[in-house]
């Protein structure tokens, strides 16, 4: 810094961001306590700051029987929906966006800017705006309470499409060049080229939809009616009942730790592709 | 831009382009026709005769005081989530840019939260101000006030403000912090031997300079306040105390699906949609300001 550097100019930052990321911990961290305790103890109020015996006793439960009164399905199946979905969303997406970029970029057609406009508005309207008549079109179609009906109209979506757009735009043309002199048709460029470029792009993308598939709410809410079709996020909701007494919290807990963790772990373990991801659909 | 060289033909493409456009037409120009359909559109309870109705299904929601309420939610809902997650993000962003060394550390540490879905993000901060058994809710209760999310309104609106905030920061953090880290050093230096304090040069050069990325992130903020913040307000409220953080989202679903009122769900829709459309517009007015510059 510009300033001579005093011992709490340096220090307080951080101190001011441990703070920070204590204070953003801590629900998560209480969420994991109550998870490792009965229910009498987190009742009457006075949880404690640090885990008790009953871990295992209550994931165990959780993940293979389900809670006693609400929905009475196991976290593991509603997990499995869940992994389902999150990777068919970030599947689906990636391959109908590389293959429709791959035509916008490389192919010139009539109407090809029509085409492109025709994708880049689905930008505008997320599903929230048109969810009833979206659910009567999946209804009809009888794709309730299907994998398929969770998946495929999520995907209908223009933000891939403009991200490899983008990055098809800046792979320089004696590529394209270089493989037709050796013969290579569109299919072998695409394979054997332009793939392989678009690997980081291809993960980043990967990596925001599977958060973004994984933590859908209102879609698998209205479409899934069967309790083994539902997904965590939705399960969880369904434990939390407005009359408390009802409510075991220790096995809501549990639910909870159990659905961030796997987003929370691509999150950090892919820190530089998520953030890529990120900071490029986003644009 | 265009490809100088590009492979020829019309079959290949529409083939490549085929399975988007088909999902596209399907799972979303079908639908937002509908809505715009149906708001025009009564229709009796069982949804076999419908009667063409003009702009009825419109004016009798602003003739009701709860669309009103709705508005209002919204409005204070937005506003509290945008400034709080956009303030505490840009302080926090400001001292981990001090931090130097340290800050791709707490980047880590700030960012996970994005990854959690809102829903359960509602669901960990309704467990520490449930009023019966939660940890803050006994503690503001020892100090004397009657904390309540189940039956008092602004309770309830703290409540998911709260998570919703929560989830937000770790966002609005990473693209300060991308901006801060973006503002030459030279800058501060040379209003550093001018004499201007650590303070005043905040608000004279860092701040203004970081205002696209302000802009930006507020219109991002606003979209995700409402729509996105539908899990939290579902999970942690269903909209109530007596409709205290029922937010437009909130209500076209539930009036859509409860109430069955299909006709006025979708004249929500279609307000909702104008809304987006509108916001995406001036988003993108200033992208291409920013690409001009």
């Amino acid at each position: 810094m510009v300033e001579k550097e005093t011992a709490f100019s340096k220090y307080m930052p951080h101190v001011v961001l441990l703070l920070g990321v204590l204070i953003i911990f801590l629900p998560v961290w209480l969420a994991f306590v109550a998870s490792t305790w009965d229910p009498a103890t987190i009742s009457n109020g006075k949880l404690p700051l640090t885990p008790g015996p009953y871990f295992i006793e209550n994931y165990k439960r959780i993940l293979f029987s389900g809670t006693s009164s609400s929905t009475r399905e196991p976290v593991w199946s509603m997990l499995g929906n869940s992994f389902i979905m999150a990777i068919g969303v970030a599947v689906g997406k990636i391959i109908i966006s590389i293959l429709s970029a791959f035509a916008l970029v490389y192919y010139k057609f009539p109407l090809r800017r029509t085409v492109f406009w025709f994708i880049f508005i689905t930008l505008m309207l997320p599903v929230e705006v048109r969810i009833f008549p979206t659910y009567k079109i999946v209804a009809d179609l009888g794709m309730l309470d299907t994998y398929h009906g969770l998946i495929i109209p999520l995907i209908a979506s223009a933000t891939g499409t403009l991200l490899f757009r983008q990055f098809f735009m800046t792979v320089p043309d004696e590529l394209l060049e270089a493989s037709k002199i050796d013969a290579a048709g569109p299919f072998r460029f695409f394979k054997d080229t332009l793939v392989p470029l678009s690997m980081t792009t291809i993960a980043a993308l990967f990596v925001i939809q599977f958060i973004y598939g994984w933590n859908q709410y209102l879609w698998p809410l209205l479409i899934t009616t069967k309790d083994s079709m539902q997904t965590i996020v939705i399960g969880i909701r369904k434990m939390i009942v407005t009359q408390d007494a009802l409510t075991e919290w220790q096995l809501a807990m549990a639910t909870a730790v159990l659905a961030l963790l796997p987003p929370v772990a691509v999150v950090i373990g892919m820190q530089k592709l998520f953030v890529k991801g990120l900071v490029e659909t986003e644009k | 831009m265009e490809k100088r060289t590009v492979f020829s033909g019309y079959a290949i493409p529409l083939a490549l382009l085929a399975p988007q456009l088909l999902i596209t037409v399907i799972f979303f120009y079908l639908p937002a026709g509908q809505a715009i359909w149906q708001s025009f559109q009564l229709e009796d309870a069982f949804g076999t005769v419908s009667q063409f109705v003009g702009f009825e299904n419109y004016k009798l929601l602003f003739e009701r005081p709860e669309y009103f309420k709705a508005i209002g939610a919204t409005a204070v809902f937005s506003v509290l989530v945008g400034t709080l997650s956009l303030a505490l993000s840009l302080f926090l962003a400001v001292q981990a840019n001090k931090a130097l060394k340290g800050a791709s550390f707490y980047k880590t540490l700030l960012i996970w939260p994005y990854a959690v879905a809102p829903a359960i993000a509602g669901v960990l901060w309704l467990f520490l101000f449930q009023p019966s058994m939660g940890m803050v809710a006994r503690l503001l209760q020892q100090w004397g006030i009657p904390w309540d999310p189940l039956l008092n309104g602004n309770h309830a609106m703290i409540l998911v403000v709260l998570a919703a905030t929560w989830k937000q920061i770790s966002y609005n953090f990473l693209f300060f912090l991308a901006g801060l880290q973006s503002i030459p050093h030279s800058l501060i230096e040379a209003s550093a031997i001018d004499g201007a304090t650590p303070l005043r040069r905040f608000w004279t050069i860092i701040f203004p300079l970081l205002s696209p990325t302000t802009f930006y992130l507020i219109v991002v903020n606003v979209v995700y306040v409402f729509f996105d913040t539908f899990g939290i307000i579902d999970a942690v409220t269903h909209g109530g105390p007596a409709g205290a953080t029922t937010t437009l989202v909130f209500k076209v679903y539930n009036d859509g699906r409860s109430g069955g009122d299909l006709g006025s769900s979708a004249a929500q829709s279609v307000i909702l949609m104008v809304i987006v459309i509108a916001l995406t517009a001036i988003q993108f007015r200033y992208i291409e300001r920013k690409v001009n510059y």
